[in-house]
C-alpha cells in the first residue's frame, strides 16, 4: 500500500515538474520577447516606414505587407480547401482515389515550409511569371495552409451528426441540399476556427515569401499583385541576418516580433471566443 | 374493404455478399397502421427504409424485386426520388431536429421544394404542427431552437415537420424507443389520430406497442417475412412457430 502510495506522489511531481518546465519555458520566451521589443514599441513604430537603412523608423510596410499576403492567401486557400474537403467527404469516387488524396494532403502537411518557398518561387515566380510579388508569395502561402484547411474542414464535417443528413435526405432534399442548408452551416463555426488558426499560422512564416514574395526594403507600399512586400517575419530575418548597425537593427527586430507575437496571439484569441460562442449556442 | 397504399413484391435486399432480406412481400393499407416487429438486427429498418429509398446511398446495397407506391414502382427507372421521399415522410429512432428554429425545422420540407411561397409554407407549418399535437406548445416560441424541446416534443417537431409535405406514407423507425413513456403514451394516440389522414408503417421492439396501435402486424425474423396478420390475430393464434415464440417471450 505504501509503496502505491509513493508511486502515485511520485508520479504526481513528475508531472508537476514537468508542467513547471514546459510553462515556464513559454513565460521566459514571453518576459523576454517584451522586455526587449517594448522599449522600441509605440504609435510611431506601427504607422511609419523604415528609415535611415532600417535604423530608424517603423515598420508600417511591412505589416500591412503581412495583411495583404494573409488576406489573399486565405482568398486562394479558403474556397479551394473547403470545396475540396467537401467533395472528399460527400462525393468521393472512387474510394482509392480519396485515400490516395487523403495520403498527399496529409504528406503535403508535413512538408517543411521552406519547401513550399522553393516550389512557389519555381512555379510562380519563374514558370508562370508572376514574379517576386504578392500574387506568387500569397498563393505559396496558400498552398502551405490548404492542407490544415482541408484537415480541419474534413473533420468539423464529419462532426456534424449524421442524423441531420438523413433527416434532410428523408425529406426529399438532395445531397447538394443536405450539404448546403444543414451540414455546411453545422459545422461553419469549426471550420471558421480552423481558418482562423491556419491564419495565425500564414502571418508568421518567413521561407514560403523568401524568395517569392518578401523585399528586404521598400519605401512604399505595394501598388499591385505584381509588386514585392515587405512581411513581418521577414523583416525580423533581414534586420537580424544582413542589417549593418546591429545596435539599432536588433531592437528594431525584437519590436517587430512583439507586433507579430501579439497579432498571432489575438488571432488566435479570436478563434477561441467565436469557438466557445458558437459551442454555447449550439446544442447537440 | 381495404386499399393497398404501399407494397413489396419479392423484394430482395443485399449489403454486398450479406443478403439481409430474402423474398418479401408486404402490404400496408391506406389509413391503416402497420407494424414491423422481430428481433434487433431481423431487417427491420432496412425494410422500413426500402420503402423511401433510404437504402440507395448505403455502398453495396443491391436490391430485387418491386415496391409500389399506389401501384407505381418507386425502384423504376427514371422514378424522382427526391419526390418519393417527400410522399413518404420518415421518423427516425432519436429525435433528430435540425439545429434550426422550430419554424425553420418544420418549413424545411417545403423550402427545398422550392415550389411554395413564404404564405403557404407559414400555414402549412402551423397545419403541421397542430396535426403533430405541438401547435400549443410551441405557438408562442416558434423562432426559438428546436434544440430547447423536450425529447418527446423534438420527436413530434420531426413528425410535423414530415407531415409538412402532406406525405401519403409515414414510416416511423422506433418512433418511441428513446423517450419516456409519458412521450411514448402521447405517440401513440397521435399515430392512432394520424392514420385517418396517413397511411403508418412503424417499426418498433416493443411488441405491446404493436398490439395497442397496429391493425397489422409483420414479424420479421432473420430477413424473412414469417407471418403477416391481422393485429389480434397474431396476437392470439399465431401460425408460425416463431411468432409464437417472439410473442411469448422466449427470444427477443
Amino acid at each position: 500500500m505504501n509503496r502505491r502510495k509513493g508511486k502515485n506522489t511520485f508520479w504526481i511531481m513528475m508531472m508537476t515538474l514537468m508542467l513547471i518546465i514546459t510553462a515556464g519555458f513559454l513565460v521566459v520566451f514571453i518576459v523576454r520577447i517584451i522586455s526587449l521589443g517594448a522599449p522600441v514599441l509605440s504609435w510611431k513604430f506601427i504607422v511609419e516606414p523604415p528609415r535611415e537603412a532600417m535604423t530608424e523608423g517603423g515598420i508600417f510596410p511591412a505589416l500591412i505587407g503581412t495583411f495583404l499576403l494573409t488576406a489573399l492567401a486565405m482568398i486562394f486557400a479558403l474556397p479551394s480547401g473547403i470545396f475540396t474537403a467537401i467533395w472528399l467527404t460527400h462525393y468521393g469516387k472512387p474510394q482509392w482515389l480519396v485515400n490516395i488524396l487523403h495520403i498527399i494532403i496529409n504528406t503535403m502537411a508535413g512538408i517543411p515550409s521552406i519547401i513550399f518557398g522553393l516550389f512557389g518561387m519555381a512555379i510562380f515566380v519563374n514558370l508562370l511569371g508572376f514574379k517576386v510579388s504578392l500574387l506568387s508569395g500569397s498563393l505559396t502561402l496558400a498552398i502551405l495552409a490548404l492542407p490544415v484547411i482541408i484537415n480541419n474542414t474534413e473533420q468539423a464535417i464529419h462532426s456534424v451528426p449524421a442524423d441531420f443528413s438523413e433527416a434532410s435526405l428523408a425529406l426529399g432534399a438532395t445531397t447538394r441540399q443536405t450539404i448546403s442548408k444543414v451540414v455546411f452551416p453545422a459545422a461553419l463555426p469549426n471550420i471558421l476556427t480552423g481558418a482562423i488558426i491556419s491564419v495565425g499560422r500564414v502571418a508568421g512564416e518567413t521561407a514560403p515569401i523568401m524568395f517569392t514574395a518578401a523585399t528586404f526594403y521598400s519605401r512604399s507600399l505595394p501598388h499591385s499583385l505584381q509588386d514585392e512586400v515587405m512581411a513581418l517575419p521577414y523583416h525580423i530575418y533581414a534586420l537580424m541576418t544582413e542589417g549593418t548597425h546591429p545596435e539599432s537593427q536588433v531592437p528594431i527586430a525584437y519590436g517587430t516580433a512583439l507586433v507579430l507575437l501579439i497579432l498571432v496571439i489575438l488571432i488566435d484569441a479570436t478563434a477561441i471566443i467565436i469557438r466557445s460562442y458558437m459551442r454555447k449556442k449550439r446544442q447537440w | 374493404m381495404v386499399e393497398r397504399q404501399i407494397w413489396t413484391s419479392n423484394l430482395n435486399l443485399w449489403f454486398g455478399k450479406n443478403q439481409i432480406l430474402h423474398n418479401i412481400n408486404l402490404e400496408a393499407y391506406k389509413n391503416h397502421i402497420t407494424a414491423i416487429i422481430g428481433p434487433s438486427g431481423c431487417g427491420k429498418s432496412t425494410l422500413l427504409r426500402c420503402f423511401n429509398r433510404m437504402n440507395d446511398p448505403i455502398p453495396f446495397m443491391e436490391l430485387t424485386g418491386k415496391v409500389y407506391l399506389d401501384g407505381k414502382d418507386i425502384y423504376a427507372p427514371k422514378t424522382d426520388v427526391y419526390a418519393v421521399r417527400a410522399s413518404v415522410g420518415m421518423v427516425f429512432q432519436k429525435p433528430n431536429p435540425f439545429p434550426k428554429s422550430i419554424y425553420n425545422n418544420v418549413a424545411y420540407g417545403l423550402q427545398i421544394q422550392g415550389k411554395y411561397s413564404k404564405s403557404e409554407i407559414k400555414d402549412r407549418v402551423e397545419e403541421s404542427l397542430k396535426a403533430a399535437w405541438l401547435w400549443d406548445e410551441v405557438k408562442d416560441r416558434l423562432h426559438h431552437s428546436a434544440m430547447s424541446l423536450s425529447g418527446g416534443q423534438q420527436q413530434r417537431l420531426c413528425i410535423a415537420r414530415a407531415l409538412a409535405n402532406k406525405p401519403k406514407v409515414l414510416l416511423l423507425d422506433e418512433p418511441t424507443s428513446a423517450l419516456d413513456p409519458q412521450s411514448t403514451a402521447k405517440i401513440e394516440e397521435l399515430c392512432l389520430a394520424l392514420k385517418n389522414s396517413v397511411t403508418i408503417l412503424i417499426v418498433t421492439h416493443n411488441v405491446a406497442q404493436a398490439g395497442r396501435i397496429a391493425d397489422y402486424t409483420a414479424f420479421l425474423y432473420l430477413g424473412e417475412l414469417v407471418e403477416f396478420e391481422k393485429t389480434e390475430q397474431l396476437f392470439t393464434v399465431p401460425k408460425d412457430k416463431r411468432t409464437e415464440a417472439y410473442l411469448t417471450g422466449v427470444f427477443g
